[in-house]
């Protein structure tokens, strides 16, 4: 009978915390702690002497867990970041998801596989999210730089607002460029000249 | 030649301009490449994405490369620094309670003699000191450890923790540390904040330190000459123009903007000009060469140092180094096969006594006209790379 493993989760969003704590607890056999304040982040994740740590690879405070690679006592276990190995693309597919994780010297793999494929789960799916809100919000800031490139081509030129956005798209077809470039080259230029 | 698009990584820090302004000044455009420039989240991620190739080369801090060749840190795979991007520019600072300490004795905050500031923190100071520094391997750490070991403060006078630098003035507010060692403009962003005071400039304990390097995969180097030799040449270029007095202002415009720094140019113009401002008592002090880019071989990997920072890891983390191998990190033989195309004047030796130049001193090269530039350690040391002591 193996010991159960301890996984600390390094997040400081609440709502994505709770999600990924409660799909690690749902899928195995795992202790899991949660840090969501990033002072003295390498002290606290010591105290619970974790055989994972799952961080999110953007997060800037992951540059704390490098202390923890270095073993500074004979009774501290150093970690390493999890690199494919006997995994296989295990390490590949985490970075994609946006999880780093830390393993424990000397744990088999097949005890990391099930945490791993629970935590790139998990992070891929906010990480979607998250991605889509970018998408989304970009698509907002473009619409308003192009009403208000029509804008000024309405005024400029006095034509309709189809007309106007004709113009704007077929400039930007014949630069081979985007229509929100365009529209946003001409918003700043209006700014410079008026 | 065929234009190429490079993904290369950096961290938004003042000493990542020789890669910002060699695609933003055209420098790149030159060599026919384009540098999709990424910034990093933390100098992990910057390490792991061109470990596992998300980017061909990367700003990094100069004893990564070697630490990894050690075997030392979180990740494994063979790094190489085929020049260097930047020499000095880090700071040491304190926090408000120790500044007033200082004051209180009547420090002149000179932020020149690391003797005399060592001396002040000793007395200002009873139990350890703590220390806030970008990243476990970093020239921070050991211009730090350098300067402790090796004055009134001693080496067991103070704690190292890794704290990122945006969040240095955080950490200080929060009493999780009391001083700090960190690349500008964070140290600025600290004044400007009034949460503390700088106490020295890096080269205050060594004058010659490589600070920042650029670096790719060992075998991206190797495989692929052609674009090394584009990169490195686009970024010569760059450094050459930084170089310039009247490119200053220009470079601290492009420097703060949104998607690099992101902060006020006037606040990253103090690291390119020298003139620091060290507290919210407004004192300013020059600095001559607080950061340097180019001249006097500045961007030459000398094996020499990559020996000095192997011979320092090694001795911290008690492991036996060849530094023979450590040094081969530093590839001064990538550097002198792809800038014969320029006019770069390369030293005639890859190695050379550090600390051993007081003044500017012509030496052997290509050109014949190669003055280096004084890289005295404070304490007058000499690291031979032949016998470390």
């Amino acid at each position: 009978m193996q010991n159960r493993l301890t996984v600390v989760v390094v997040e400081e969003d609440r709502d994505r915390a709770i999600g990924i704590v409660d799909a690690l607890k749902e899928s195995g056999d795992c202790e899991v702690f949660l840090i969501a304040h990033h002072s003295a982040l390498a002290r606290k994740i010591a105290a619970h002497a974790p055989d994972i740590v799952l961080i999110d690879i953007d997060n800037p405070t992951r540059d704390m867990m490098e202390e923890l690679t270095l073993a500074s006592g004979p009774l501290d276990r150093p970690v390493a970041m999890f690199v494919s190995g006997a995994a296989g693309g295990l390490a590949q597919a985490a970075i994609e998801a946006g999880v780093s994780a830390y393993v424990v010297d000397g744990l088999a793999p097949e005890r990391v596989k099930p945490v791993m494929d629970t935590a790139i789960a998990r992070f891929s799916m906010v990480r979607r999210m998250r991605q889509e809100l970018a998408e989304t919000r970009r698509a907002l800031e473009e619409r308003k730089v192009i009403d208000r490139a029509k804008g000024l081509l309405m005024k400029a030129k006095g034509i309709d607002e189809d007309a106007a956005y004709a113009l704007l798209r077929k400039t930007a077809m014949d630069q081979g460029r985007k229509v929100a470039d365009v529209a946003e080259a001409l918003v700043t230029a209006a700014g410079l000249l008026g | 030649m065929r234009r190429v698009t490079l993904p290369v990584a950096y961290m938004p820090l003042v000493d990542a301009a020789p890669l910002i302004i060699a695609q933003e000044m055209g420098f790149a455009e030159d060599e026919a490449i384009a540098l999709d420039l990424i910034a990093a989240p933390s100098w992990s991620s910057l390490r792991d994405m061109l470990g596992f190739g998300r980017v061909d080369a990367a700003h990094m801090l100069s004893p990564v490369p070697v630490a990894m060749g050690l075997g030392l840190g979180g990740m494994t795979a063979s790094l190489a620094a085929i020049s260097v991007l930047s020499v000095n520019g880090n700071v040491i600072g304190i926090g408000r309670p120790l500044e007033d300490k200082l004051r209180a004795q009547g420090y002149g905050f000179d932020f020149a003699d690391a003797r005399a500031a060592a001396s002040a923190l000793k007395s200002a100071s009873s139990g350890k000191l703590v220390f806030g520094v970008p990243f476990p391997f970093s020239m921070h750490v050991e211009l730090l450890r350098y300067w402790v070991e090796r004055t009134a403060l001693g080496a067991d006078s103070i704690e190292i923790r890794t704290v990122p630098p945006p969040l240095m003035a955080e950490a200080l507010e929060a009493g999780d540390i009391d001083a700090f060692c960190v690349g500008e403009p964070w140290g600025s962003v600290v004044v400007d904040r009034g949460l503390g005071a700088l106490l020295l400039p890096g080269k205050a304990i060594w004058q010659g330190a490589p600070e920042k390097v650029l670096a790719t995969r060992t075998d991206w180097a190797e495989t692929e000459p052609d674009l090394v030799g584009r990169l490195m040449r686009a970024v010569w270029q760059s450094s050459r123009w930084l170089a310039k007095p009247e490119s200053r202002i220009a470079a601290a415009e492009i420097l703060s903007r949104q998607r690099y720094l992101d902060l006020p140019a006037e606040l990253i113009d103090r690291a390119l000009s020298g003139r620091m401002i060290l507290s919210g008592h407004g004192e300013q002090r020059q600095c001559d060469d607080f950061l340097r880019f180019h001249g006097a071989a500045a961007s030459f990997p000398w094996r020499s140092q990559a020996k000095w920072i192997a011979h320092r890891l090694a001795r911290a983390h008690g492991l036996s180094a060849d530094l023979n191998t450590a040094a081969r990190v530093f590839r001064s033989d990538l550097y002198r096969q792809h800038m014969t195309q320029t006019d770069a004047d390369l030293p005639g030796a890859s190695e050379k006594l550090e600390g051993a130049i007081h003044h500017p001193t012509a030496v052997g090269s290509t050109r014949g006209r190669l003055n280096l530039l004084p890289d005295r350690f404070f304490d007058g040391a000499v690291f031979d790379p032949d016998a470390p002591e």
